[in-house]
Formats: structure tokens, C-alpha cells, sequence
């Protein structure tokens, strides 16, 4: 073979290699995210790793802090600088910019891989608009876990953790008389609504809870049961430290890690810090949905793609859709953030027995209610956090006053 | 007569053109778009549907609101009194003709040099129970619970110090610049008249700082107005809403709570509010000079 004859086949080399890099970068999605601590990010290079392996381009737009991220891309995606995909979370967080026209559908790449019938239906509802699919769905979070410690719970003379209020307050001064953290709180207003809404549901019940924050019913709020919550909360307040104001939630959880607290009320988030701490639960830490009534409060983050007029990074959006949604993606993702997948066709048995015994109590319609990003606005949950954390950060307020103020905010805002 | 005086300004008309059309359009556009918005009821994003004044309703309804104006009083008031006191000592202390004048004049004004990001940063630090102050006296062993930034009713003058901290240096140098204005002379005389330092600092030369403490209460002033990043950095706006400000209150509406009507209401009172304070002061100022004029 002389050069003439090999020269075709090194053009077509010289081209590929030109050509390769091109082709890549018109797969390119700028995705914004949260997921900036330890366990988080981890997860969050999943997506990556799976997006790059399927021909993708990441481009990655981390933001520390849920409210933080909330406001940026907000902020890009009214103001016509849209990323080729964010994160949200699930329920109406998203809502007003659907019917602003701001986002695309999924739905070819949603129906040809009958999505519909593998999610649940409450998270189908939540992210359908006019039978269209408007956004990509990646979890199923359980928001009111107690995360605690083995070592601070048996050298305090806890056993395992108490299955009613009354118990467990008396726990909780047993691990203060041993000179621990009782409650490790931190993330501000955020992370005092998951202490509200986990007291809510699990000393008044699912029926209470929807009947107080999905119905806005203000009779609901007199009920003595809903009143003997806000009470309960009240006398939790207590048990947190004073360097809770200015701590961040991932900070608290190590607080858990380092058996410095006694436990942590969060999202099954929390458990990937464990994980990344190199923990195991059910070993070094538990988890459990008790005190009081044992419901999941659901939650869930999707991604929403706006609407670009670059026609090969719409091409990259569906591509990232089709990724995310993966059987595989579903479980190597959620094993790292701690959550379980959206899709139930999955199986989870290869997950631990936090996520196990989720999936268990989420088979139970009864003992299941969304959380409140299904049920109000930004505007409207935001109202009731300023409330919320009001009542927890002022210890003369009263429950009385608490349910008045709560009452008030709730019928005015939607 | 009219025609040349117009052909002789023509130049700088035509320069000053653009400074005036920018103000009017952006500045003077954006503000009446702002107070126009505050009146309909859009959410994420700006709609023409009419509200009245329903957002201004549920803005004074609003707890976080009110607590917000009432820090901001409070605040203010603090921090300008706060950084006049100390700009003024230490202004005083640095003219005693002092060795390594410019080393120290350097040190007092870095402060200022800082973002109020960092500055909240540092002093979030400085402030926390685990690891700063307080962790600092429990190791030396002695029980302390001061907490400064975990109560409500203290989290305010944590805010307080740290941006006297950094605002009391651009003070120091104006007045510094001021007091070497002053006449030596005058002060030689109030000496000789055995006349004590302290009142001639309070009688004669403050006095004659008048110009530069104007200056520096507006400078002053409009970083009250527009106090947000300090209170981001260093609280969040907590413990509970306990040191929330306006502008913070309509950052958060503007974006992540996607509620524009509210915001903007919020807006447009914040501007009334610096009108109110604005508008008669200018009012006296030109009024006192075209008087002055006249004499």
C-alpha cells in the first residue's frame, strides 16, 4: 500500500478526530443543580458519568442551597438565559412556569418509554400538564425521618428509638443529662418546616395534616389534635443548641456523624452524608419514622427543561430526559443521594434498609402524604416558613398564638 | 442674545445627553415600571392585570415586613451613630500627630476595602458559639453563654459591630481630611485661652466638620438602605425573622418566592420611604443657598 492508496483512510482518520470532539459538544446541556455536600454530589456525578457515557456533554451549574438555586434559575429562566435543564422540586414550585409558556414538554421521549405507568400517581399528577409531560421526574424523598446515633442513643441509656412522644421527649433529656446535643438542627427556616410538618402529621395524622395545609380548613387548626402538635412542637425547641442559627443542615448531620447529637430530623438526603462519612445505617446509625404515627411525607426533585431555540441542545435535553430516567441511573443515582427511585418497576433490594423500609411504607396509600410544595407556591410555603420559624426561634411564643398566626397566613396566600 | 447663549451650551448639551437620557430611561424607567407592577397582580413573572392596592394590603399585613422596617430603624440608626463615634475618635486620635500616621490611617480603612459578604463571613465566624469567641473562652475553661447570634433580641447587634467595623474607616478619613483643615491657628488661641480639648473638639471643630459628616451620614445612609449581602452572610435573616431588612425581603419575593406584585410593593415604599427623607432635605439645601445667594 503506497501513500495515494492510504491516504483516503488517514483523512477519514484526521476526520474522525476532528470530528469526534464537534459531534460532542452539540450534545451539550448546562444543567443546574443543589447538590453541593458530600453525599450530594456524589449523586449528582452520576448523572454526569451516565450523560458523558451516552454521548452527552455536562456542563455543570452547582448552586449550594435549595433556595439559592430556586432564585437563580428563576432569575435565568424569566429573564430569557435559560439552562438546558434544572432542578425543582416536585409540586408547584414550577407550576407558574409552565403556564408561562417557559418550558418544553418531554412527553416523546416519556411515551415512548411509557413513563406513565412506572411513576406513582401523585408524581405523575404533579409534573402532567394537558396530558403532557412537563418535566423529568429522578425520585421519591421521604422527608420526615429521625436520623439518629447508635453510640449517643446506648450511652445515654436510649435503647432504641421511642415510638411516642411522651417517650421520646424523655429520651431526648436522658441524651441532654449525658452531656450530648440532644437535637441537631441547622439550615434555618428550610429545614424547621421538615420539624413542623414531621410533628404535624405524626401527632395529628395524614387527615389533619391535608385538612390544615391542602384545604386550608381553620377548623382543622382548632382541633385538639393539631393543637397538641403545635404544643409538642413547641417543647421541642428546646432541645436544639445554640449554634443551630447559623449552621448548615449538612453541618448538622455531622453533628449525628460524630456522635456529638443525639438526632437529626431531615430528608432521606441526610443519608447520603452518612454514606459519604462511610457509615451504614442500621449499624452505626438508625433510621426511623416513629415518634407517633409512622406516615412518609413525600417529596420528590424533577428536572425541567426550558425552552431553547438552539435546536441540537433541545436534542441534548431529550438525550439527558432519556438518561435520567434509566432503570440504572434510577438506582445508582438514589443509592448515593439516599432517596428511592421514581420508578417503580425498579428493584430495590440491592438498597439499604432505610430505603427498604420506605418502599415498604409507601405500598400503604394510607400512610402517604405529599409534602407541601404539592399543595402551595413558593410564595404561599415561603409565607408559612416566615411563621414557622418565628414560633420555633421565639420561645415566649405560645401554640395558641402559633396556630392564629398560621391560620392567617394560610387563608391569605395560595 | 437668547440664540448665542443656546449655541454656546450646545457642546455641552450634546455631552451631557446620554448621562441624562441613561438616567431618565433606566433609573426614572425602571422605577415608575416598579411602582406600576406593585399595582397588578403578577406573580413570576409581570402581567397587566389590575390588583389595586391588595399587594399593599397584605404587605402591612405581613409580620416579616413590619419586623423588617423595624430593623432597618434600629439598624440604621446604630450603625450611623455607631460609625460616626468611632470614625470621629479614631480621626482625632490619628491627628495627635501620631508616628506611623499612614501605616495605621491604612489599618483603619482596610476594613472598608472588604465586601460586606466577607465582612459577614468573618464576623459569622467570630460570633459562632462552636467556633469562634465563645469556643475560645470555653477552652480557656470558663463557662460563657453569650449566644449573640442565636437569640433575636442580640442577633441585631452582631450585624450592628460587624459593619461599624467596616464603615467607621471611610468616616475616619473624611473627618481626618476635615480636621486638618481646621485653622492651627484657631486652636493655638482656644490653648492659650486654657480652654479644655475636649470642649474645643465638641465646640470649634465640630463645627467646622459639618460639611464632611453631612457627606458621610449619605454615604452612610444609602448603605442602610441597601443592606442585604451583610445580613445574607452573617444571619440569613434569623434566628427566625429576627434580623430580616427590606431589601431582603424583596430580593427573596423577586425570585426564589416568585410573588413580583409583592416585591415590587415592597419596593416602591422603600423609595417613598428614602423620599421622605430625601425631599426635604434637598428642599432645605437649595433653599438655604439660593437664600445665600441672594445676600
Amino acid at each position: 500500500m503506497n501513500f495515494r492508496q492510504r491516504s483516503p483512510v488517514w483523512a477519514a482518520l484526521v476526520l474522525c478526530a476532528l470530528a469526534t470532539p464537534v459531534l460532542a459538544d452539540d450534545l451539550t446541556a448546562e444543567v443546574m443543580h443543589p447538590w453541593t455536600s458530600g453525599g450530594e454530589s456524589a449523586a449528582a456525578k452520576v448523572f454526569a458519568d451516565k450523560f458523558t457515557a451516552a454521548g452527552g456533554v455536562w456542563i455543570d451549574r452547582a448552586i449550594a442551597g435549595n433556595d439559592a438555586l430556586l432564585a437563580a434559575a428563576m432569575n435565568r429562566i424569566i429573564g430569557g438565559d435559560p439552562p438546558s435543564a434544572s432542578h425543582f422540586n416536585t409540586g408547584k414550585p414550577f407550576e407558574e412556569l409552565i403556564e408561562a409558556g417557559l418550558l418544553r414538554d418531554v412527553d416523546t421521549v416519556a411515551k415512548s418509554e411509557g413513563w406513565a405507568a412506572v411513576i406513582p400517581k401523585v408524581f405523575l399528577d404533579a409534573v402532567t400538564r394537558d396530558d403532557k409531560i412537563m418535566a423529568v421526574p429522578i425520585n421519591l424523598q421521604t422527608e420526615n425521618w429521625i436520623w439518629y446515633s447508635g453510640e449517643v442513643f446506648e450511652k445515654s441509656g436510649v435503647g432504641e428509638p421511642p415510638q411516642n412522644w411522651d417517650d421520646f421527649f424523655a429520651a431526648a433529656d436522658k441524651i441532654k443529662a449525658a452531656g450530648y446535643i440532644p437535637m441537631a438542627l441547622g439550615g434555618g427556616s428550610w429545614a424547621e418546616r421538615f420539624v413542623f410538618q414531621k410533628v404535624l402529621v405524626s401527632v395529628a395524622g395524614p387527615e389533619l395534616y391535608l385538612r390544615v395545609l391542602k384545604d386550608r380548613d381553620g377548623e382543622a387548626l382548632k382541633d385538639a389534635k393539631v393543637q397538641e402538635a403545635f404544643a409538642v412542637l413547641g417543647k421541642l425547641r428546646q432541645y436544639a443548641d445554640s449554634g443551630a442559627a447559623s449552621r448548615k443542615w449538612n453541618d448538622a448531620t455531622n453533628l449525628v456523624i460524630t456522635n456529638k447529637a443525639g438526632f437529626q430530623i431531615m430528608g432521606d438526603w441526610a443519608k447520603g452524608e452518612f454514606a459519604a462519612a462511610g457509615l451504614t445505617p442500621g449499624k452505626e446509625y438508625g433510621c426511623t419514622l416513629f415518634p407517633g404515627q409512622e406516615v412518609s411525607i413525600m417529596s420528590g426533585d424533577v428536572f425541567v427543561m426550558p425552552k431553547l431555540k438552539d435546536a441540537q441542545r433541545t436534542q441534548a435535553q431529550d438525550l439527558l430526559a432519556h438518561v435520567l430516567f434509566a432503570p440504572e441511573t434510577q438506582i445508582a443515582f438514589n443509592i448515593k443521594k439516599g432517596s428511592n427511585p421514581i420508578r417503580q418497576d425498579v428493584d430495590v433490594s440491592s438498597m439499604d434498609v432505610c430505603a427498604r423500609h420506605a418502599a415498604e411504607v409507601l405500598k400503604d396509600p394510607a400512610r402517604q402524604v405529599p409534602n407541601p410544595q404539592f399543595l402551595m407556591t413558593n410564595d404561599g410555603l415561603g409565607a408559612v416558613r416566615d411563621v414557622i420559624t418565628t414560633y420555633w426561634n421565639t420561645p415566649a411564643m405560645t401554640p395558641g398564638e402559633f396556630s392564629d398566626a398560621l391560620g392567617k397566613v394560610l387563608a391569605s396566600v395560595d | 442674545m437668547q440664540s448665542k447663549r443656546i449655541s454656546r451650551h450646545l457642546p455641552s448639551f450634546v455631552a451631557m445627553l446620554p448621562t441624562t437620557l441613561f438616567v431618565v430611561i433606566i433609573y426614572l424607567g425602571c422605577m415608575a415600571w416598579t411602582v406600576a407592577i406593585s399595582f397588578t397582580t403578577s406573580k413570576v413573572l409581570p402581567v397587566a392585570r389590575w390588583a389595586g392596592a391588595t399587594q399593599y394590603e397584605r404587605l402591612l399585613a405581613t409580620e416579616r415586613w413590619t419586623v423588617s422596617v423595624h430593623n432597618i430603624l434600629i439598624y440604621g440608626a446604630c450603625y450611623i451613630l455607631g460609625c460616626l463615634l468611632l470614625g470621629f475618635l479614631t480621626a482625632v486620635a490619628i491627628d495627635q500627630k501620631v508616628r506611623f500616621e499612614n501605616t495605621l490611617r491604612t489599618i483603619y480603612l482596610f476594613p472598608y476595602a472588604l465586601s460586606f459578604i466577607v465582612t459577614g463571613a468573618v464576623w459569622q465566624w467570630i460570633f459562632d458559639p462552636q467556633l469562634g469567641i465563645e469556643a475560645a473562652l470555653r477552652g480557656l475553661g470558663l463557662e460563657s453563654h453569650i449566644g449573640i447570634l442565636s437569640s433575636p433580641g442580640t442577633a441585631i447587634a452582631a450585624l450592628v459591630i460587624a459593619a461599624v467595623w467596616q464603615g467607621a474607616g471611610l468616616v475616619m478619613v473624611m473627618l481626618l481630611a476635615g480636621l486638618r483643615s481646621v485653622d492651627g491657628e484657631i486652636l493655638k488661641a482656644a490653648r492659650v485661652d486654657g480652654i479644655p480639648v475636649w470642649r474645643t473638639y465638641l465646640q470649634i471643630v465640630l463645627p467646622e466638620l459639618k460639611p464632611m459628616i453631612a457627606t458621610s451620614v449619605v454615604l452612610l445612609a444609602i448603605a442602610v438602605v441597601k443592606v442585604y449581602d451583610l445580613v445574607v452572610a452573617m444571619t440569613m435573616g434569623g434566628p427566625g425573622i429576627a434580623t430580616e431588612m427590606p431589601a431582603k425581603f424583596v430580593m427573596d419575593h423577586l425570585f426564589e418566592r416568585g410573588n413580583i406584585g409583592l416585591a415590587t410593593a415592597a419596593a416602591t415604599l422603600m423609595l417613598l420611604a428614602v423620599l421622605a427623607v430625601l425631599v426635604p432635605w434637598l428642599h432645605l439645601e437649595y433653599f438655604r443657598k439660593a437664600k445665600g445667594g441672594a445676600r
